[in-house]
């Protein structure tokens, strides 16, 4: 089966969007690029299919991984020909995580991310805020109790999207998505 | 760990292929897809340069940071350095990519370098980053004390850049921005615990600073590629009070003194950004440089 000839159809096309919006990501696998915003688009070019994606952190080594899965499954299901585009502006907000992707996280045990600091970035006009003294933002709910009796325990963990934290009710260790 | 946990670990290992995980160089172009033109009015060979000179701060420090891997004191530091050197290299890799795709069209065969020609085959007076970025540093205060400085000065930087007229630019100082901002914060508390701590570690981070403080004056003086690129790059001279204002802040939470030690001379009136480095430096390339030097084209 190939789709390249139809790949500018509407049903081709929806087909595509929901292939693609089902990758996982490789370092959350629990959540997928959609789920997380890093998938842009997905569009019809001239008969080939162009999917965009956007990486969260300069360095992130997923990206490429990504990129691949989406060609490597979009190849399966009948797409010759795509192309996989980066697109760097606007830049990845936390923000952009969605609802879906915020109860999934969850679920794995991992704290969604605040509301990000859009406000506060110098790109906008505000000072970038800079920690001198206890943090008084909002606290970040333990994902397995629900207690918001937390302390961060580290602001970088094993990826460049997340800090440590402990619970203080439950004592159990977790993961934060970070603000960006 | 669940039986959902499980299966979404087990999904990473399913029909997996070689190169998956596998990284090393060869890698894909970071600016992929996206429209490198140049703008009209733009100044292509100092664009270029300018992003040469970005791109090699943040690929020289990365280097230092992570020279550091398995010599800090707690767990903790490391991933968080892991991820501060992982952040400045995927910056180096974007701007030095900018910098390849600007040069193309002024270079002889119409082809301008990647991002691993560019970093592993320039020679020494061919990188134009500061100084400051090239010395090991002597304990982990130095450490927080360097990154404290660069970080301040380089979120400063890239937040002007953000309204650059090169739209690449501007798209990379932007994602920088988010990142630099947890650099320096995270600098700042450990600068903050240091010197606000015992005697012992007090001294050593007044000690730190006094060290690193005579290559500070050359962020901030002007060149001739930054003075050619009006609406692109920033000026570094006027970084100077913002900067400042940001470390007196952190000195003074930190109970420490305003280190006044005189700048570094240059050599001949050259610095960093002309290509004139400090010794080591030298050793610093060296080992940056010996796999990719030995084995030409080798990707593992």
């Amino acid at each position: 089966m190939t789709r390249t000839e139809g790949s500018g159809s509407g049903a081709d096309l929806a087909a595509a969007r929901e292939i693609a919006a089902a990758v996982p990501d490789p370092e959350l696998p629990m959540v997928t690029v959609a789920d997380l915003g890093i998938l842009r688009d997905v569009a019809a070019e001239d008969g080939r299919l162009v999917v965009t994606i956007t990486p969260t952190y300069s360095g992130c080594p997923a990206l490429r991984e990504i990129a691949h899965d989406l060609r490597r499954r979009l190849g399966q299901a009948g797409f010759a020909e795509v192309t996989v585009r980066t697109a760097l502006a606007p830049a990845w907000s936390s923000d952009w995580i969605t609802a879906a992707g915020r109860r999934k996280l969850r679920a794995a045990g991992i704290a969604p991310p605040r509301p990000g600091p859009a406000n506060q970035s110098p790109a906008r006009g505000g000072p970038v805020p800079l920690t001198l003294t206890a943090s008084r933002r909002e606290p970040v709910a333990c994902p397995r109790c629900g207690s918001r009796d937390t302390t961060q325990t580290a602001a970088f963990a094993a990826t460049a999207c997340k800090a440590l934290f402990r619970c203080e009710t439950c004592r159990e260790p977790f993961e934060h998505v970070k603000e960006i | 760990m669940t039986e959902d946990e499980f299966a979404a670990y087990q999904s990473l290992s399913e029909e997996t292929e070689d190169h998956r995980w596998a990284f090393g160089t060869g890698f894909t172009d970071p600016l992929e897809g996206i429209d490198a033109s140049v703008p009209d009015g733009v100044d292509a060979v100092a664009l270029a340069t300018y992003c040469l000179m970005l791109g090699d701060d943040a690929l020289i420090y990365s280097h230092r940071l992570q020279q550091w891997m398995t010599r800090l004191p707690e767990l903790e530091e490391e991933t968080a350095l892991a991820n501060i050197a992982l952040d400045l290299l995927g910056q180096a890799r974007m701007l030095l990519a900018r910098a390849g795709r600007a040069e193309a069209p002024r270079r002889p065969d119409g082809s301008g370098r990647d991002e691993d020609e560019l970093a592993f085959f320039r020679d020494e007076h061919e990188f134009r980053n500061v100084r400051l970025v090239e010395a090991l540093d002597a304990d982990f205060a130095e450490l927080t004390g360097r990154l404290l400085i660069f970080s301040s000065w380089r979120l400063a930087l890239f937040s002007r850049l953000t309204d650059s007229a090169d739209p690449v630019l501007a798209a990379i100082a932007a994602k920088g921005v988010k990142e630099l901002t947890y650099h320096r914060d995270y600098a700042a508390q450990w600068v903050i615990r240091l010197g606000d701590g015992t005697p012992l570690s007090h001294g050593k981070m007044q000690a730190a600073l006094d060290a690193v403080w005579p290559l500070v004056d050359e962020l901030f003086e002007a060149d001739s590629v930054t003075a050619a690129l009006s609406g692109v790059a920033a000026d570094p001279a006027a970084l100077r009070g913002e900067v400042g204002a940001v470390l007196d802040a952190v000195f003074d939470a930190a109970t420490l003194d305003h280190p006044g030690a005189a700048p570094m001379a240059r050599v001949a009136g050259k610095s960093g950004r002309d290509g004139v480095h400090t010794e080591a430096f030298g050793y610093l390339l060296a080992e940056l440089q010996s796999v990719a030097r030995a084995h030409p084209g080798a990707t593992w």
